[in-house]
């Protein structure tokens, strides 16, 4: 058995950590994008869209995101993509991320006044200038506060990537357990790293969402 | 490709981890709230320091994954001489993540009683007991029973995780399925697949719930 010294342990995870940021950040814009897409296409008014985006916000909320993962990282490679544990877990986060930010959002445009709709109509509006010009620019802000407080749970859901095989901070937070047999310091040390990278955001969250309501 | 008939001689198998998830789910469901409405009195009413001891369970709890709490219960208390088996640490680590869930939103709806409703049910006589139980609790939970049930449907899917220990769940019944007959993206789907009705099934089973309890107020209201 290797000795490692708790500055060995901790140089680790945090060496790991940087996959963690890595792959949530990788989720986070990818969820944006997908979602700003999703959220365009619920906004368009034709029910054929609206109902995919339904059934695509339905579809990954309701189902465990370790089966999500499960799935693109076998899916794939069993139409004969050769796929690679990062690649896997970033599909599936962006897909989960897009749905949660489709379905937050969705809750922040309808706060606002379907009589703006209506008014920007009538002073000739076109859809994308009315999205653009009025709403997005209200909607934002009542926006803000839920989305940094749901990046919370994109990163934390980067955890499950360790399950397909991906090398982040709970992986390297179980390889050290095997080599070491510590599981008590290896694990609180792991949680408080995690702790480290998500109190911020709670809290961002939490100051954003005191502060727009006073706002209002 | 696809080859769904493999799967068929695993139904009892499904079935027995379908069961073990509900059941996981049904006791987090009634434990974590119990724990969420002690410690959002707690929160709400107790000291100083009973306020600090539960806002950093809370806190700890929200900011870390649930990956991570499972393996320090499974694997880090039986080094300080606490040995749980895997059922026991997978319900101990979805009680505790539910609690620490549902004691924020809970306290959200202690928060939300007007102070006047309190002074006139003391000025009617009612006990500080009736006042807390009938007087705050009740509404209270009316205003944050949809939060509080989304809640418990996440805790549920999250529980997907708890395979991960040897738990044998739903999760669990997949990952074996897959190893015998190497069918995994067909097991993997049709276990999502029931994850998803269960979500949508718990989802009615809380509204026809909701309907019930709350129905005079809806009425009178």
């Amino acid at each position: 058995m290797i000795d490692f010294s708790n500055w060995d342990l901790l140089r680790n995870l945090l060496l790991a950590t940087r996959w963690t940021i890595a792959l949530s950040l990788t989720a986070f814009v990818g969820g944006a994008l997908v979602g700003l897409l999703l959220t365009a296409m619920r906004l368009s008014g034709r029910s054929a869209l609206q109902y995919v985006v339904r059934g695509y916000v339905e579809l990954f909320q309701g189902t465990p995101l370790l089966m999500q993962l499960f799935l693109v990282f076998f899916g794939l490679s069993m139409l004969g993509i050769d796929i690679s544990a990062w690649a896997a877990a970033a599909i599936a986060l962006t897909c989960f991320t897009s749905a949660f930010l489709t379905e937050i959002w969705r809750g922040c445009i309808d706060t606002l006044p379907k009589g703006q709709w209506e008014a920007s109509r009538c002073l000739g509006l076109s859809f994308t200038q009315t999205l653009t010009r009025v709403i997005l620019p209200q909607a934002v802000r009542v926006a803000l506060a839920p989305t940094i407080g749901f990046s919370v749970q994109v990163v934390k859901g980067t955890a499950l990537a360790s399950i397909i095989g991906f090398v982040e901070l709970t992986k390297a937070g179980t390889m050290l357990n095997n080599a070491t047999f510590e599981p008590f310091k290896i694990f609180a040390m792991v949680a408080l790293i995690y702790f480290a990278l998500c109190y911020p955001l709670s809290l961002a969250s939490q100051k954003l969402e005191k502060k727009f309501n006073g706002a209002r | 490709m696809l080859n769904f008939s493999d799967l068929l001689p695993y139904t009892d198998l499904l079935l027995q981890g379908l069961g073990v998830t509900v059941l996981l789910t049904l006791y987090s469901t009634l434990g974590g709230v119990a724990i969420g409405t002690a410690c959002a009195a707690g929160r709400h009413y107790g000291g100083k320091k009973t306020r600090w001891v539960i806002g950093s369970y809370v806190e700890l709890i929200r900011n870390t994954p649930f990956i991570v709490q499972l393996f320090f219960i499974f694997f880090g208390l039986p080094a300080i001489g606490l040995k749980l088996t895997a059922w026991e640490a997978g319900l101990l680590a979805m009680l505790i993540n539910l609690g620490a869930y549902s004691t924020e939103i809970i306290r959200a709806g202690l928060a939300a009683t007007p102070k006047g409703q309190v002074e006139a049910a003391r000025v009617l006589g009612l006990s500080s007991r009736q006042i807390f139980f009938r007087v705050i609790l009740n509404p209270a939970f009316e205003k944050i029973y949809p939060a509080l049930t989304s809640q418990c449907i996440i805790v549920m899917l999250g529980s997907a995780v708890v395979s991960q220990i040897s738990v044998m769940d739903l999760t669990y019944a997949a990952n074996l399925i897959q190893s015998r007959n190497f069918r995994s993206f067909e097991a993997y789907l049709v276990v999502a697949g029931m994850y998803l009705l269960l979500a949508i099934l718990m989802r009615q089973v809380f509204e026809w719930v909701g309907r019930r309890v709350f129905r005079h107020r809806r009425t009178a209201a």
